[in-house]
């Protein structure tokens, strides 16, 4: 039987060890809880991967939720969650306070001069390799764009274009079980 | 009240979040710059990269940091702060939390259901634009400095930006070492 501690260290090594986000930890996961511990096998962890993923919310913290519940019930995904996020969220929230406080410094002004641009092109980066993965074609290709741009030129906010993608989902789902039937 | 605006924020990101961190950094954008008006572009872009430097899921770093600078941004004291680094992070996973210990079992089952992989198809195809859209309106001056004022950070900002994207795309280069090395191009070129 999994102990609630166990779980939780196992959590707290893997948040604290992975730089990189979420997607980061899926190797350090799978060592910890099917090749050390053999708590699931590789299946199962495969299964409840592609189930956190699909779940909205984070991905990290949707693994640790479904892993400590598959495991110790509630309880288990109350410490598993708690474990996977404790050391980031301190540390985050120490250097919060540190560039609050030395946001008018010429030096660090002059770091992140270098630095913005970067972080643009991290976001625009994925762009790419996402419309991959989403397997963009030339039937869809102007879903992404309309998204896009009821965003950037209309201002409209993500959640709204999100939530119209579901339904859109939802009724294309209809009609083609409407169209077999 | 900043708290309780913080906590339904964050619930509604939480659970609207389909897509990983790159379409949470999208969605924290707009609800913490654009629309509440919490914290600047630049604030949020320089936060992005120290969210990306230290441990853990990027959508809790990105939430507790949003939580602590907009408290703080607002004329409360430091220790209001970190009441609303933690008020923010704890919202982002509350409701995924307790969908996933209510439904798991049941999703596990419905893998195969045409109708959750249509759903899942046009929110993947969405949030494509959704995270463009991002990045496109993070090209601002602030981020890539005023032609007028200081056209040499501009042309720097667009060398870094291409390089930059090229290097991540193609080769898929670690985030931290790229912020780590345009932090110091920002140091040698600016300072």
């Amino acid at each position: 039987m999994v102990t609630l501690f166990q779980l939780f260290w196992s959590f707290f090594k893997i948040g604290t060890f992975t730089i990189g986000g979420g997607y980061a930890m899926i190797p350090l996961m799978e060592k910890e809880i099917v090749d050390r511990h053999r708590w699931l096998d590789k299946e199962e962890f495969l299964d409840i991967l592609s189930v956190s993923q699909a779940m909205p919310g984070i991905f990290a913290a949707n693994m640790a939720t479904y892993v400590g519940k598959r495991l110790r019930g509630w309880q288990g995904a109350v410490v598993s969650v708690i474990g996977n996020v404790l050391v980031p969220i301190i540390l985050i929230l120490l250097l919060a306070i540190f560039f609050q406080t030395f946001r008018e410094n010429r030096l660090v002004e002059s770091i992140f001069m270098g630095i913005r641009p970067v972080v643009v092109a991290l976001i625009a980066a994925p762009v790419f390799s996402m419309a991959k993965t989403a397997k963009v074609s030339k039937t869809n290709f102007w879903i992404p764009l309309l998204a896009a741009a009821l965003i950037w030129v209309l201002g409209i906010s993500p959640i709204i274009v999100i939530f119209l993608a579901a339904l859109g989902g939802f009724i294309y789902g209809r009609c083609r079980k409407g169209a077999e039937q | 009240m900043i708290f309780w605006q913080l906590f339904y924020t964050f619930c509604k990101i939480g659970i609207f979040n389909f897509g990983g961190g790159y379409a949470m950094i999208a969605l924290i954008q707009n609800e913490v710059v654009f629309h509440h008006g919490w914290m600047t572009a630049q604030e949020f872009t320089d936060m992005v990269a120290v969210s990306q430097l230290t441990p853990g899921p990027v959508g809790i770093n990105v939430a507790t940091y949003a939580g602590y600078t907009a408290v703080v941004n607002a004329g409360f004291a430091p220790w209001l702060g970190v009441v609303g680094a933690f008020v923010a992070s704890f919202a982002v996973v509350l409701l995924p939390f307790l969908v996933l210990l209510a439904v798991s079992e049941y999703l596990h089952r419905q893998k195969a259901n045409p109708m959750i992989i249509s759903i899942l198809s046009f929110l993947r195809l969405a949030i494509v634009g959704v995270i463009a859209a991002a990045a496109l309106q993070l090209v601002t001056p602030e981020s890539f400095g005023t032609l007028s004022q200081n056209p040499f950070q501009v042309v720097c900002s667009c060398v870094l930006f291409l390089c930059a994207f090229l290097v991540s795309y193609r080769y898929k280069t670690s985030p931290i070492l790229l912020i780590v090395v345009s932090g110091l191009l920002g140091f040698l070129l600016y300072f």
